[in-house]
């Protein structure tokens, strides 16, 4: 499975939304229903997922899914 | 002035089935719903059994996201609060739902989701602590998860009086609804434990049976050879209404809450007092309450956990508070077949409380074979019985020395 794919996985079981709507300009609280322990528990699975860190500030910056992706794949 | 308050609206989950009807046929056909424990491996432990909810699908009763984040005794609770509110028929809309409140009662809380974290926090740290974990411990979260699912606005609050919690929850929405301060209230008791904690712990304090080797027997509140609770998880809740607000609605009515009592035994963490006082005075508390004499009392839905203490205790308590009439009302610990449902017990109980009056049927004490000493009183063994029941009380008693007697009449106008 690719990055991409895979990030899409994530975020469609941890907001509990159908994978097609996880498209790259999807926003998770405007268009995914993410409240703010739903974003708290995304990061968290992605760094499970990906073995990183993910800091607070860089955290802040993942608005979008393309976001997440371009992140994941540039650390 | 004081309201009359009325039940318009039952809902339940218990180990005897998803719902009222399921429940209370297999209540009245006498059946146990213990068995072995299936949420853990309880290989090791004292007490392998308990009783369990089967079959129970969160998402039949709430979005698939909110099932997802909310811990059984939660989700339990709203499946049981939207029966009731389906049963009442109460819509509850921007105008209503600041006069409709929500009052829960929990003993424990998410312990299932403390154990998970607690494992987590000491293999892989603080750092991958879920966000939901706090959410899904608190017990009030069922009050809270019930409003945001319904909309019901007004006073919110939860009770966590350990097995007395569901029954003061009833009471103080009864009291909110009196005194003017909610028009409708969405209560009642729930409770999940069914964990690695809290079958040790309370085997610890060898408060549980260890009939391992016949589950269904292992609940016989007032048997000579009682040795211990079993452990039941679920919810029950009741619609509670002002009688002008029921009426204005044309909904049928369950019954009339009747009295309310509580008390404090102020005697020893577990223990009650040998001579049942505290319940005893927690009984005459309600019976004061609803301005009736103890020879008015048709029939007791006792707290009977099956314990050597209580069922003796309570037994006693009875025979102090009720005389010579001790031996003349029927009792019934219903227990017997749903096990104990902690701070849920409560909640079931009053809801079957209600049914009694409703259908005019005791349902029995099962395992009952051979009282034990002093256990002498009517306590209906094994099989229901038919009859009219105007007033009708249920007993709570809690770890602390908590106790609370509630009073349920027939309605009339």
């Amino acid at each position: 499975m690719s990055v991409e794919d895979k990030v899409k996985k994530i975020i469609a079981e941890k907001l509990s939304v159908d994978l097609e709507e996880v498209v790259p300009e999807a926003s998770f609280v405007d268009d995914l229903g993410a409240d703010s322990l739903d974003l708290v528990e995304l990061i968290m699975s992605m760094e499970e997922e990906f073995d990183i860190d993910i800091s607070d500030e860089d955290a802040e910056k993942l608005v979008t899914v393309q976001n997440a992706i371009d992140y994941i794949k540039a650390h | 002035m004081e309201k009359r308050v009325v039940v318009t609206g039952i809902g339940l989950v218990t180990p005897l089935g998803i719902g009222v009807e399921e429940t209370w046929s297999a209540l009245v056909a006498g059946k146990s719903g213990v068995g072995e424990i299936t949420r853990f491996d309880a290989t090791g432990y004292n007490t392998r059994i308990a009783a369990e909810v089967k079959g129970f699908n969160p998402e039949d009763f709430m979005p698939k996201k909110d099932a997802k984040r909310t811990e059984h005794f939660i989700a339990y609770s709203i499946a049981a609060s939207r029966m009731a509110l389906e049963d009442a028929r109460l819509t509850i809309d921007a105008a209503n739902g600041p006069r409709i409140g929500v009052l829960t009662g929990c003993g424990l809380g998410g312990l299932n989701m403390l154990e998970i974290t607690a494992r987590t926090v000491d293999t892989a740290g603080p750092k991958r602590v879920s966000p939901f974990f706090i959410p899904m411990l608190i017990g009030n979260m069922a009050a809270g998860m019930i409003s945001i699912q319904f909309g019901a606005k007004g006073p919110n609050a939860s009770v966590a009086t350990a097995c007395a919690a569901g029954a003061h929850a009833i009471g103080d929405a009864f009291d909110l609804i009196r005194y003017g301060k909610a028009d409708a209230m969405i209560t009642g008791g729930v409770e999940s434990v069914v964990t690695r904690t809290c079958i040790a712990g309370f085997g610890a304090m060898k408060a549980l049976s260890t009939r391992n080797d016949d589950p269904r027997k292992a609940s016989r509140p007032f048997d000579k050879d009682r040795d211990g609770f079993v452990v039941g998880e679920g919810s029950g809740i009741l619609i509670l209404e002002s009688l002008e607000h029921a009426l204005e609605r044309g909904a049928h009515i369950y019954a009339e809450m009747a009295g309310y009592g509580m008390s404090g035994d102020g005697y020893h963490m577990t223990s009650p007092p040998p001579d049942g006082e505290g319940a005893a005075r927690c009984m005459q508390a309600a019976i004061d309450d609803a301005g009736i004499q103890p020879t008015q009392i048709d029939y007791i839905n006792a707290h009977g956990t099956s314990t050597p203490l209580n069922d003796l205790y309570e037994t006693r308590a009875i025979k102090m508070m009720f005389g010579d009439q001790a031996h003349k009302v029927p009792i019934s610990s219903t227990k017997s077949m749903t096990g104990h449902l902690l701070g849920g017990a409560g909640g079931i109980e009053t809801v079957f409380t209600a049914l009694v009056i409703q259908h005019g049927i005791l349902p029995p004490t099962i395992n009952l074979d051979n009282p034990g000493e002093e256990c002498d009183l009517d306590y209906v063994p094994h099989t229901a019985r038919k009859k009219e029941v105007t007033y009708a009380m249920t007993n709570s008693f809690g770890f602390g020395g908590t106790n609370a007697s509630l009073i349920l009449k027939k309605f009339t106008q």
